[in-house]
């Protein structure tokens, strides 16, 4: 058998026996062993925790195991999912409902991850709300990234400030911000045009936005949401990385949860950067965004719905 | 740092080895460990890691290993040869159908980047003499198909679409008969994105497929893409049947494990990359820079290619003296900027070299093109002397090259402290290039 050929079957095996993983392995095994480890381990690694925390999270179970808090594979999954839970829950943000509006949220990430459609849902989850919503076409750069706002502007029912596809991003901003001022709505969503983190310009056009929207009112943005499609693996490390470096992001929005992918990079970008998940994408309907449930998404992460 | 290169850790690994003679197999799976976190953290699926390191890992006991003078070199040198080749060969190419038109149509996940690609595709087809059709086939992302309309516009090809159609298969089917008509020879064909699990869009693609027949199906993926890549491929591929692949995004900083991922499930050949948002931005695939690139040792063939086509050997080998002496000056400095800027531009220079992934650091170092000239300028408005040694030149030196340049103090300030920093760097390098004795990273200007 070649290499390809091996693989598949292996593969094939791995998905078969992959939603109840962690189920089939507790009735599986008595002890705890080496080979139970291994695969859970496999759990971890395919859910794009990464090895890094993986690692982390392994040595914990040993901790646990050697401690006897962990006596069976039965109390395995309760104190993984615990260490796991707490990682995502560090620096979970106090709601302030204090501030004035408008209440400024600026949304951002790489090309294609699903910006424009969380500001249609985000929109319509504050209009459901009762709230008054604005929304600004800061991509002026991808072609048709203005129409397809306006689209999403027209289904949920609200204005959409916008110029021409090229002009400057701040500008847009900048409008929006004295729009929403003038019209005392309760929120405004910025969208911005997907960029690679490690384009330094268009990094440098990011600090630019951000500046100008807390020129114009003071301890804006209140929120900057970034963006991350749950299909990313590790990069999206990265990305948290270079993007909070360029503007102080308050939460990320984990999409394409409807897939396949588990998105368990967020733990290393909760548990290592502190930067919590504030929202799930599960579609690409009007309602198809959920808060996120740091419970929820560790029972996901194994399988178990 | 961000990445710190796998070439560089098994340099370690086998550091501790050195003087004992021989390699044990306890010594080499050290090493594999070192192979396997370095394929994971570049998001190569954990089965398809762990199959490739069995087969690195059977090639590596055999004797070749044990009698290498350079381990760490000789493991990194099988890794890469066997990376390299299962990513495949070169096969930047289109199945041109001999009875025109030849039909192309793009699939994948939502935001992969289909619709650029698209267009990337038709602009190149074009250069070659084609006469491509686009077709807008995503009926359902609001505002899908003006964005290839505004794309057609730009490179001045057609687009194909019926706004106010529900139905993508005959869209497609007409956008054919279309092309026929109007003697276009390539109809790329623009899909919607959809999931690999959704039997109703899985269906549709099916249809298209059965209707248009298409010479070659392209499956579209984010280089990002994580451990998901093999399942999202092997769907594509078991329900439709993909022809070649194209990774897109990565001009950004992804190691692409997923490139390894994907040609492992399907075996279908990676036939181009993307590397960029501009519409000429569409590369052939090099399965040998892609494998370093995965290993985490950069882009260093690019670098090496490049760097051999602009350097000049004799200058290199003079300069690696004078590093060695510690003796590089300003002048050797703007030598090497004028040199360096042959090859491109300094970030991307820098962006291809092992271990340098984090740009932010390099901030200082970055050159442009406006502030080459006053770079140049700056450096001939000082004295023998001060290139020489510019550790002399204080405050009124400053001002008085700043006034003979016609530049800013500050100008001159930042140079120094940019020459400081490439002295820096340089010799970073070349500590590299000493811990890895023979072989290293050679570069030829080094
Ligand atoms: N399945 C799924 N698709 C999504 C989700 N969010 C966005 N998308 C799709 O991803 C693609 C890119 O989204 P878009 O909002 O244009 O991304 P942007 O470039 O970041 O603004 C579109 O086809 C969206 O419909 C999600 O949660 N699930
Ligand atoms: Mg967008």
């Amino acid at each position: 058998m070649g290499f390809f050929d091996r693989l598949k079957t292996g593969l094939e095996k791995t998905r078969k026996n992959f939603t109840d993983k962690i189920d089939q392995l507790i009735s599986g095994y008595a002890t705890i062993d080496s080979e139970f480890l291994e695969d859970l381990e496999a759990v971890l690694l395919s859910a794009d925790i990464g090895i890094q925390t993986t690692n982390k999270l392994m040595a914990s179970i040993n901790t646990g195991i050697r401690a006897k808090e962990i006596r069976n594979p039965d109390e395995l999954r309760p104190y993984l999912k615990t260490k796991i839970e707490e990682m995502l829950l560090k620096n979970v943000p106090e709601v302030d409902v204090s501030t004035e509006p408008p209440r400024v949220v600026l949304v951002i990430g790489v090309n294609g991850v699903g910006k424009t459609t969380t500001i249609g849902k985000l929109g319509n989850f504050y209009r459901e709300k009762g709230e008054t919503v604005l929304l600004a076409a800061g991509d002026t750069f991808r072609a048709a990234a203005i129409e397809q706002l306006e689209i999403w502007g027209k289904r949920i029912g609200v204005d959409v400030i916008k110029q021409a596809t090229g002009s400057d991003p701040a500008a847009v901003a900048f409008d929006a911000v004295q729009a929403a001022k003038a019209r005392k709505v309760d929120t405004l969503i910025i969208d911005t045009a997907g960029r690679l983190h490690t384009k330094t310009n268009l990094m440098e056009e990011l600090k630019k936005i951000n500046r100008v929207i807390s020129r114009e009112i003071p301890g804006a943005p209140h929120e900057i949401l970034l963006v991350l499609d749950a299909t990313t693996g590790q990069n999206a490390i990265s990305q948290a990385k270079l993007f909070s470096a360029a503007a102080p992001v308050t939460g990320v929005v984990l999409t394409k949860l409807d897939g396949t992918a588990k998105g368990g990079v967020v733990v290393s970008i909760g548990g290592e950067l502190g930067l919590p998940v504030l929202w799930i994408g599960v579609g690409e309907g009007i309602t198809d965004l959920r808060p996120f449930d740091p419970r929820e998404f560790a029972d996901a992460l194994f399988g178990d719905k | 740092m961000v990445f710190e290169g796998l070439a560089d850790k098994l340099q370690q690994t086998f550091k501790k080895l050195r003087g004992r003679g021989k390699l044990s197999e306890n010594d080499i799976n050290d090493a594999m460990r070192e192979v396997r976190v370095a394929l994971l953290e570049a998001d190569v699926n954990f089965k398809v890691a762990k199959d490739f390191i069995a087969q690195i890992k059977s090639r590596a006991t055999g004797q070749e290993i044990l009698q290498s003078l350079t381990p760490g070199q000789h493991v990194v040198k099988i890794v890469n040869e066997e990376l390299t080749a299962l990513l495949g060969g070169t096969q930047s190419r289109i199945t041109i159908s001999s009875r025109p038109p030849t039909v192309v149509m793009l699939v994948g996940l939502q935001g992969a980047g289909k619709t650029t690609t698209a267009g990337k595709l038709a602009s190149l087809l074009k250069k070659q003499n084609k006469r491509p059709l686009l077709v807008a086939g995503d009926i359902y992302r609001p505002a899908a198909i003006k964005q290839l309309q505004v794309l057609g516009e730009q490179l001045q090809i057609p687009v194909f679409a019926k706004e106010d159609s529900r139905d993508p298969v005959a869209i497609a089917k007409a956008a054919v008969e279309h092309a026929i008509s109007y003697a276009n020879d390539v109809v790329i064909i623009d899909t919607a994105g959809r999931l690999h699990i959704n039997e109703t869009l899985m269906q549709e693609l099916k249809s298209i497929k059965q209707t248009v027949k298409p010479h070659e199906i392209m499956l579209v993926v984010d280089a990002m893409t994580g451990q998901d890549a093999v399942t999202v491929a092997d769907s594509f591929n078991q329900e439709l049947g993909i022809d070649g692949i194209i990774l897109t995004k990565l001009d950004g900083d992804a190691r692409g494990g997923a490139a390894l991922s994907i040609k492992a499930v399907t075996g279908r050949p990676i036939k181009f990359v993307g590397m960029g948002e501009k519409l000429d931005a569409l590369e052939p695939f090099h399965p040998d820079r892609m494998a370093s690139r995965i290993l985490g040792m950069g882009d260093i063939l690019s670098l090496i290619e490049k760097a051999e086509t602009t350097i000049n050997l004799e200058q290199a080998k003079e300069l690696e003296k004078k590093l060695r002496r510690q003796e590089f000056t300003l002048d050797d400095f703007l030598d090497q900027l004028r040199q360096v800027r042959k090859m491109g531009s300094m970030e991307q220079i820098l962006g291809m070299l092992p271990g340098m992934g984090n740009m932010k650091k390099l901030q200082d170092a970055k050159i442009d093109e406006k502030e080459l000239v006053r770079v140049e300028a700056i450096i001939c408005s000082m004295t023998k002397k001060e290139r020489r040694d510019p550790s002399i030149i204080n405050g009124s030196r400053r001002k008085r090259i700043s006034l003979g340049s016609g530049t800013k103090v500050q100008d001159v300030n930042r140079l120094l402290k940019q020459f400081t920093e490439a002295k820096k760097m340089m010799k970073r390098f070349q500590e590299m290039q000493k811990s890895g004795k023979k072989g290293g990273f050679k570069l030829p200007f080094m």
